[in-house]
Order: structure tokens, then C-alpha cells, then sequence
């Protein structure tokens, strides 16, 4: 019996480079539950984080009461971490589920019945279409729904209604790792696996800390760091954390620069490749364009200079540079770290420059991973509901356009892509004036996890706008809406989602939602229906009744692009793994790496964008990209730093940035209904470096608040492991608590941050902003934080905070044998 | 070399005339935060191109007093326009401010050609080339603003 509160990454199974991830089958049952007692086991995956551990829900008398990792699954080899262990079936039979659809009548939301509430959603569609046509119409999604709901959606939207204004809170998330993607390569796409780890002897984190975020594949991690000729970790993050702890042990190295200087970074690194001719020659030339003006762009960036903008020692960066030019398979992988800083993305495109000068892509062990945050986000960017075109193509690109449109059996002219997509902070900025007029929300938590969150209650609750909140409960958002429609959630409904690494698993429902929720892909049939959105011959527009005839008909439009699903069906993923995309008559069982022939999606007739200016983010042109001739070669792209948009100065003098802790998942709605999760990390806190907490009189567990030109909140103080002039919030916490807590009112990081937004990727940044702290009051103890984990109190300080624990009783077996995985290259003969 | 000096004189102004232009339009627009910041980045690029030809302008002589190039001086945007459609005119008129730098630079670069005044020809190169860039991103944000502004903007 683990705890895997205590133990959140479970037993060790080290094995040596270059051999297969053993199997490690983990279990957890809701209490009272024997395995005996199971009734029914039912396929799917993970939903708590963009890893998508394979998974199969437990069902016992039409509820879900547990789950089990799958042994064969390619991503998890049969492990789950803390979040998808413990948090995956409880919120499910939470008591305050909405299970009736709500209507506001004088004020308050009341309950009513499907017909009213969608008969008012119709009504007021109908009546701005007349008036002001689509453009009066805006979407904004999650993460969080099924590639069928985002196709269906995609579809609604591009060819029922022709609006531009679609978007995710994948934008918050995961928007920098398309835009790096897209700016380097030419289109979307992980290109690098997760079967990189077993042959690769360097591993680089660049602002990602992993074993928080995706547990398991870190678990993957420590199983070769412990394991024989272990690889190097490299770890840039301001937080002393576990990589940077296992940075050390391995003999790498733990970079912590300021906050917002992370393309200074960057820019030393790559000059160190070009100063130590650290470039594999032959294959720059042959498979990328750039070199030239990407060598002059880094060399002011001299790890003296380097150290004086970020704080970091000139060896230390040397040092860094030298285990990424000597090694012979780098693995990099990047998240929030970079990609909701100041110049997301160029500092991710800069991750690529390194791998391109060295050619080290495409191969087993030599790869890259721009990470997602949200388990569903790879399919909002496919599909399209976050404003893209579906199958990544160029909306700059007519024969594109010309390719949906036929598909559609629409006019062109419908599908909006006479201007680049609307972005989420755009979107709640036309909903401010009310330009836009009709808001449709979707399975996510703006009012708590946008930046500047006062703002946009302000404009979710004003007249000026109508809201439609569709979700599992009513949260502070929903709270705001003029109508809100109960949906159902994982387990509750069929549809599949594609994880990190192009690893598409197929969700079966498990129960019956409860009470009259229904699927979020039922839900917006049901609009179509209602607002008779037709094709040119009169037919509807969208032609199908269930995910699986929504997932073949997404299968079609993939044909002959990058992310290619025509080999993909239900049934083919009812197997024992997910399988990663492309998969298609060539690649039947689908691909584990791309461009292992050095050959990239840049062709101008075939790539998804023709590239941005990363500074300001202006477009290329079609012309100016064809002149360049990039057919099928990658960019390498440079940028010069600049100084964050907020630095701190006498009222502001420190640095806030926000982030996650391994117990909490977003705004906490599955996890903050999980006992387990949420005794773990039960309230709010900030952490402060010792040095800045000793100057400003403050202890351990004492009453704080912090502040910025936006908002303030009150929280407990951490004396933690931040470097000295920043200050670190979990982002998780909202006025809702599970507890009724009463000072919930001030504790979300998001008051504090600015409406501000990478040029390129339009992601916020959520991590730079100045603020101040000023001690409250004492408090009754040590601050809630975990004590096992970044947020642990900085080594030396005496704090009597007690160990985190207490997780319920889970399982976990290693197996003797290991499953064949099909794409795996330690077990090709 | 009369005329020349008029030119360097000329691109003086008009990238000075840009620069507060577009600071003006950031403020004007602060509550976009993209044009807010991107516009004071861009002011700051017209600001370094003038310090750049410092040095030509004291060589050269600032000769601002002959005619004809006068009718080529636009003046500065010292007030910004409200709301959505407002914003678009506003670019538009940075846009006419940026193409005036533009096309005054090419003039020069040909003139610093034919002296093979190198200092002179690699500013009015560099400089040229933050001009385009300037436009380049002037014209994505006119066609990011302009169907919203034009067809439901209040
Ligand atoms: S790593 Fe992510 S997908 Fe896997 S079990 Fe944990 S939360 Fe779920």
C-alpha cells in the first residue's frame, strides 16, 4: 500500500540507457472498494495533465470508484501519478454537480429545462447575427474537451457561423509551444517522443518543472537518472527544484536566471555553440536557413554579459553549453516556465536553434518537447476551436481555406480567414465593449485563471455581453453567466484526446452523467440544430450525431497534413496503447518521432504560417516566405533581449510570478474535490526567498500581502526556495473552497498579473509582474504549502512544518515481464 | 550637396514626427495591450535611427530651409482617436508616417551610394530595414482591427 501523497513519483524501476521503460501497474480504489468488487473496467486515459497516462476507470453500481495505469499504454507503461490517481473519479459524485441548466431571471440564476435555456441562447444568437452578423459571436474553450467536441465546435463556428473569434485557455497554456513549432518548422507538431529519454545522455528542462506538472514522465526521468550511464540534467527554473536538485546529482547543472530575462539565456547558449563549434556543419547547411544572421543576432550575448542580465555565473552557463555541445542525445523539454514569461517565443524558438546547430532531431535520444500544460490542448490547436484552421493550414493560405471550404460544402468566402485568429485577451477585450455580444464559455475557469482576474469578472458579469457557461459545476465563472448548462465530464461520455506526444487514446464512457447533463458534444449539436446552420445544398452543416462519426469525419480532413489521423479509428484505438500520430496507409501503427529525414513542413504551399517577426510579431508574407525558398528546411530564428514589460523599481521592488503545485490541477475543480489532493495543498500561500523575508520582518506561516499596480491578495507566507527578489503564488486558488473557507476572497495570483501577451504566441504573461509585500499579522502555523515538493521550505529554515502525506492507500506492481510497445526503438530488433 | 542634406534633414524629422506618434497612439490605446507595448518598442526603434545619424547630421549640416521637401513633412499625431474605429484610423496614420521614413531612407541610400559615404549608407541600410518591420507590423494590426471595427465596433 503506497501513499502517493508521501511518495508522489512511487517505487523505482532503474534500468540502463538504451532499454525498454519497465511496466509498473499502478491502482487506486475509493475507500471501501475491493479489487473484487469492480464491475466493469472501462478504457481510457488521464485527463488531469497533457501526459495522458493510459488508464481504465473502474465501475461499480454506475459510478466511477477508481483507477488503474495500462501496462501496454506507450506513454505510461502502466504508472499513474498523485493528480490522475486521486483526483480522477471523486468530483463526479460530488453532491453540488450541476445537473439542471440554469437561466438569470432578475438578477439571479434559476434553474429551468434544457428547451428554455437553449431557447434563450438561440434567441439572442439569432438576433446579434441579424443585427451585427457573426463577428458579434465569440468562443472561448478549455483544454479540457474531446477532439470531437473541438472539431464539432470548429465546424459550428468557421462554417455555421464564419467567426474569427475562437479561442482556448490552451492560449494561457500551451499557445507558445504551436507558435515556437510553427516559427521554426513550419507547422505544429511534437517533434521528438517520449522514448527520447531512454537513449538520450542529456536531458535539458528549460522552465519546466516536471516532476510537478507531469509526474510520471518524470518518474520515466528518474528511472534513468538512477538507472546505469544515466544522463545529465540540465535545469533552468528561478526555484530550486527536484530537476534542479537532480541537475546537481547527475553532474549538470541548475541555472537560475531573473525573472523575464530567459532569452538573454538562450542567446548565450546558442553563442557558446557557434564560439566552441559545437555545429554539426554539413547538416545546417543542408536542412535549415538562418545560420548567418541567428550567429550575429546571439554574439553580443557573451556569458559575462549573460550573467549580468540574468543573474546567472558565467561558468555556470558555460558549463551548460558544454553538456549540450559534448552530448551525444539531447532531450529538451520546455514549459510555463518560458512560455508565460516575457519573449515566450523566441525563447522557445531558441531551444530549437540549439537542437538545429547540433542536427540533433529526429533521432532516438535527440529530440525536442515543448510541452502542454492541459491534457486536451494537442486538439483544441488541431482542430481548430482555438481559431487555427483545422489540420494545421495556413488561413494566410487560399488553397487552404479552399480545401475546408469543400469539405464543408461551404462558400470560402464563410470561413474566416481574412485576419489571424482572435486571441482569448482580444476576445474579452471586444466582450468589454461589447463588440462582441455573445460569449460562449466552455469548461473553463476564466474568472480565476485569466490575467487581471478582477477585469474580467467585470466584463463576464456586465450587461454588455451575454454568457453561456457550459460545465461540471458552477464556478466563479458560471457564477457570472446569463445561462449555464450542466455538461458531462470524463467517464461520462465518449471521445478521444491526444496527449503531449501525439499519443491519441480513446475515452469510454464509464456511468450515466448525472441528473439532465449532458456532453459537451450534445450540447452544441443541439445549438446547430437549433440555429439550422446549413451547407450549400441545404443540408446541416455539421453531418453527424455521435463522437464517432465527428471523429471520422475530423480523420478526413486530415489527409495529407502533418497531423494526419486517417489511419486512426475507434476500433484501431481500442487496442492496448494509444497510438501517435501521423498514422495513415503509409504508418499504420503511427509514428514515434517526426523528421527523421531532416526534412521540415516548411514548403510555402504546405507550411501552416509563413512565419512572424518575433519581436513585434508583424506577419511574413507569402511572397517574402517564397523568396526565402525554405522547401522543407527549418528556421533558425534570433531575437534580441529586451527587459520585461514590468521591472520592479522603488513602490514594486520585487518579482511575482505565478505556477502550479503536484496537487492541484488549474482552478482545482476535479482536484480541490479530491481529499487526498486537497489536504495536501489545502489554501493559498507565497513564497519568499530567506534573504527578502529576513528584510521585510517576516516569518514563516505569517499573514502577507502581496500587491501590484492591478490587485493585491492575502495569503501565508513560505520562506522558501525562490531566488532572492522574486515571489512565487500557485495560481489554483479561487473564492471557491471545498471547505468554505472564509478568507478565500483574496487569495488569486491572477489579481496581480498584467494584460500582457507574447507578440508572437498572444500567450499572457503570467510570470512577470513587480509587486510588493508587507507583513499582515502572525499566523496560527507553518504557511499551508506541501513540504515534499518546489514549495518546500528553504533548506536550514526551522519551520515545524509538518511533512506532507496522508494520501489514501493506492497499489502499485512491477511486472516481471514488459509489454511490447510498438513504436518502441529498445525494443526494435 | 544641398539636397542631400535636406534628406538627412527630412528623415530626421520624419522619424522624430514617428516616434511620438506612435508613443502618442500607445497612450491614446494603453487598454490594448499589444499596441501599448508594441508601439513604444517601435518609438524607441525611430528614436535609436535618429541618434544613429547624429553624427552624418552634424557632418552634413542640418539644411532646413530649402522649399521643396517642406510640402513632404507630415506632422506629428498629437491626439489619438476613440475606441475600435479609432484605433484603425490612428494606425492607418502611423502607417502613412512610417512609409514617409521608409521612402525618405531609400532616397538617401541611393545618395550615400553615389558618394560612397559608407557610414551613411549602412544607417540608411540598417534603419530601412526597421522601417519595414515596422510597417510589416503595422499592417497585420490594421487587418487584425479592421473587420471588427468596421462592421460591429459600438
Ligand atoms: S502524469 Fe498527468 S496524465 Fe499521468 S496520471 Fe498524472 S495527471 Fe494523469
Amino acid at each position: 500500500m503506497v501513499d502517493r501523497i508521501t511518495d508522489i513519483w512511487g517505487e523505482r524501476t532503474p534500468h540502463p540507457r538504451g532499454t525498454v521503460w519497465p511496466a509498473r501497474v499502478d491502482l487506486h480504489l475509493e475507500e471501501g472498494v475491493a479489487e473484487g468488487d469492480v464491475e466493469r473496467w472501462v478504457q481510457s486515459a488521464c485527463l488531469l495533465c497533457s501526459n495522458g497516462c493510459g488508464a481504465d476507470i473502474a465501475v461499480k453500481d454506475g459510478r466511477m470508484v477508481g483507477v488503474r495505469g495500462r501496462a501496454g499504454d506507450t506513454v505510461s507503461h502502466g504508472r499513474l501519478g498523485p493528480k490522475g490517481l486521486y483526483g480522477s473519479t471523486p468530483w463526479a459524485s460530488s453532491p453540488d454537480r450541476l445537473t439542471r441548466p440554469l437561466i438569470r431571471k432578475d438578477g439571479e440564476l434559476v434553474e429551468t429545462d434544457w428547451d428554455t435555456a437553449m431557447g434563450r441562447i438561440v434567441e439572442v444568437s439569432k438576433r446579434l447575427l441579424d443585427e451585427k452578423g457573426p463577428l458579434s459571436h465569440g468562443f472561448y474553450t478549455s483544454g479540457q474537451l474531446f477532439l470531437e467536441e473541438y472539431y464539432t465546435l470548429a465546424v459550428i463556428g468557421k462554417a455555421g457561423l464564419g467567426t474569427p473569434h475562437m479561442d482556448g485557455n490552451t492560449r494561457l497554456c500551451t499557445a507558445t509551444s504551436a507558435a515556437a513549432f510553427k516559427e521554426s518548422f513550419g507547422a505544429d507538431g511534437q517533434p521528438g517522443s517520449y522514448t527520447d529519454i531512454e537513449h538520450c545522455d542529456a536531458i535539458f528542462l528549460y522552465g519546466h518543472n516536471m516532476p510537478e506538472t507531469q509526474t510520471v514522465l518524470w518518474t520515466r526521468i528518474l528511472d534513468r537518472t538512477r538507472g546505469e550511464n544515466p544522463p545529465r540534467i540540465a535545469c533552468v527554473d528561478p526555484r530550486r527544484t527536484a530537476v534542479a536538485e537532480e541537475a546537481i546529482r547527475t553532474g549538470g547543472v541548475h541555472l537560475a536566471p531573473r525573472v523575464g530575462t530567459n532569452l538573454a539565456l538562450m542567446n548565450g547558449l546558442v553563442r557558446e555553440l557557434f564560439v566552441h563549434d559545437w555545429v554539426n556543419h554539413a547538416w545546417v547547411s543542408e536542412h535549415t536557413i538562418g545560420v548567418d544572421e541567428l550567429r550575429e543576432t546571439v554574439d553580443p550575448y557573451t556569458p559575462e554579459h549573460v550573467a549580468d542580465i540574468c543573474g546567472v555565473a558565467a561558468d555556470d552557463l558555460r558549463a551548460a553549453a558544454q553538456v549540450f555541445g559534448e552530448s551525444s542525445g539531447v532531450l529538451s523539454t520546455v514549459l510555463q516556465g518560458f512560455y508565460q514569461s516575457h519573449q515566450a517565443t523566441a525563447a522557445s524558438v531558441a531551444v530549437h536553434n540549439l537542437h538545429l546547430l547540433r542536427g540533433m532531431i529526429g533521432r532516438p535520444g535527440a529530440g525536442v518537447l515543448q510541452m502542454n500544460g492541459q491534457p486536451t490542448a494537442q486538439n483544441n490547436r488541431e482542430c481548430g476551436a482555438d481559431g487555427d484552421l483545422p489540420g494545421f493550414r495556413n488561413w494566410d493560405n487560399p488553397e487552404h481555406v479552399q480545401q475546408l471550404a469543400d469539405a464543408w460544402n461551404v462558400d470560402a468566402m464563410t470561413v474566416p480567414h481574412w485576419a489571424p485568429p482572435t486571441h482569448a485577451m482580444q476576445i474579452m477585450s471586444y466582450a468589454e465593449t461589447g463588440s462582441i455580444g455573445f460569449l460562449w464559455i466552455s469548461a473553463t475557469n476564466p474568472a480565476v485563471s485569466m490575467p487581471e482576474s478582477a477585469r474580467i469578472r467585470r466584463i463576464l458579469a456586465g450587461d454588455q455581453c451575454f454568457t453561456v457557461v457550459q460545465d461540471l459545476f458552477l464556478t466563479e465563472t458560471a457564477q457570472l453567466a446569463d445561462v449555464v448548462l450542466p455538461a458531462a465530464g470524463w467517464g461520462e461520455k465518449t471521445g478521444c484526446f491526444t496527449n503531449v506526444n501525439r499519443v491519441v487514446h480513446l475515452s469510454e464512457q464509464a456511468v450515466q452523467p448525472p441528473g439532465e447533463a449532458r456532453s459537451d458534444l450534445d450540447i452544441f449539436l443541439m445549438y446547430a440544430d437549433s440555429m439550422g446552420f446549413t451547407d450549400r445544398d441545404g443540408a446541416p452543416v455539421v453531418k453527424w450525431r455521435t463522437a464517432e462519426e465527428a471523429f471520422d469525419a475530423w480523420a478526413i480532413v486530415t489527409a495529407g497534413r502533418p497531423v494526419d489521423y486517417t489511419g486512426l479509428s475507434y476500433e484501431k484505438l481500442r487496442g492496448p496503447s494509444g497510438i501517435p500520430w501521423p498514422a495513415n496507409a503509409e504508418h499504420p501503427d503511427g509514428t514515434d518521432r517526426l523528421y527523421t529525414d531532416g526534412v521540415f513542413p516548411t514548403d510555402t504551399d504546405y507550411c501552416e504560417t509563413y512565419g512572424h517577426d518575433l519581436i513585434t510579431g508583424g506577419a511574413v508574407s507569402e511572397q517574402e516566405h517564397r523568396a526565402m525558398a525554405p522547401g522543407g528546411r527549418a528556421f533558425l530564428k534570433g531575437a534580441p533581449y529586451t527587459p520585461a514589460h514590468e521591472t520592479p523599481g522603488d513602490d514594486y521592488p520585487l518579482l511575482f510570478t505565478t505556477g502550479r503545485t503536484v496537487y492541484q490541477f488549474h482552478t482545482r475543480t476535479k482536484t480541490g474535490r479530491a481529499r487526498s489532493l486537497n489536504q495536501a495543498a489545502p489554501d493559498a500561500w507565497v513564497e519568499l526567498s530567506p534573504t527578502d523575508a529576513a528584510e521585510l520582518g517576516i516569518n514563516e506561516g505569517d499573514w502577507v500581502r502581496v500587491e501590484s499596480p492591478r490587485g493585491a491578495i492575502e495569503v501565508r507566507a513560505r520562506i522558501g526556495r525562490v531566488t532572492p527578489g522574486a515571489v512565487f503564488a500557485p495560481f489554483h486558488y479561487g473564492h471557491w473552497d471545498p471547505d468554505d473557507l472564509t478568507d478565500a476572497e483574496h487569495r488569486s495570483a491572477n489579481e496581480l498579473t498584467m494584460t500582457v501577451w507574447d507578440p508572437v504566441s498572444k500567450q499572457p504573461t503570467f510570470k512577470t509582474a513587480a509587486c510588493r509585500v508587507t507583513r499582515l499579522r502572525a499566523g496560527e502555523g507553518p504557511a499551508p504549502a506541501p513540504t515534499n515538493t518546489a514549495s518546500a521550505p528553504a533548506p536550514g529554515t526551522p519551520t515545524r512544518a509538518p511533512a506532507t502525506g496522508g494520501g489514501a492507500a493506492t497499489s502499485s506492481h512491477v511486472l516481471d515481464e514488459t509489454p511490447h510497445y510498438a513504436l518502441d526503438p529498445s525494443q526494435e530488433i | 550637396m544641398p539636397h542631400l542634406a535636406t534628406y538627412v534633414a527630412l528623415v530626421d524629422h520624419s522619424e522624430r514626427t514617428l516616434a511620438e506618434s506612435l508613443r502618442a497612439v500607445a497612450d491614446g490605446h494603453a487598454r490594448q495591450a499589444d499596441v501599448f507595448h508594441t508601439c513604444h518598442t517601435l518609438a524607441g526603434w525611430s528614436e535609436r535611427h535618429r541618434e544613429d545619424l547624429a553624427p552624418v547630421v552634424e557632418r552634413y549640416g542640418e539644411q532646413d530651409d530649402v522649399d521643396e521637401p517642406e510640402r513632404l513633412r507630415a506632422d506629428a499625431l498629437t491626439s489619438t482617436r476613440e475606441g475600435e474605429i479609432g484605433l484603425l484610423r490612428d494606425l492607418q496614420d502611423l502607417h502613412l508616417l512610417a512609409t514617409l521614413v521608409h521612402s525618405t531612407w531609400t532616397v538617401i541610400a541611393q545618395g550615400a551610394q553615389g558618394l560612397r559615404d559608407r557610414q551613411l549608407l549602412e544607417i540608411a541600410t540598417s534603419s530601412t530595414a526597421e522601417t519595414t518591420r515596422q510597417l510589416t507590423w503595422l499592417t497585420t494590426r490594421i487587418k487584425q482591427a479592421a473587420p471588427q471595427a468596421l462592421i460591429v465596433a459600438p
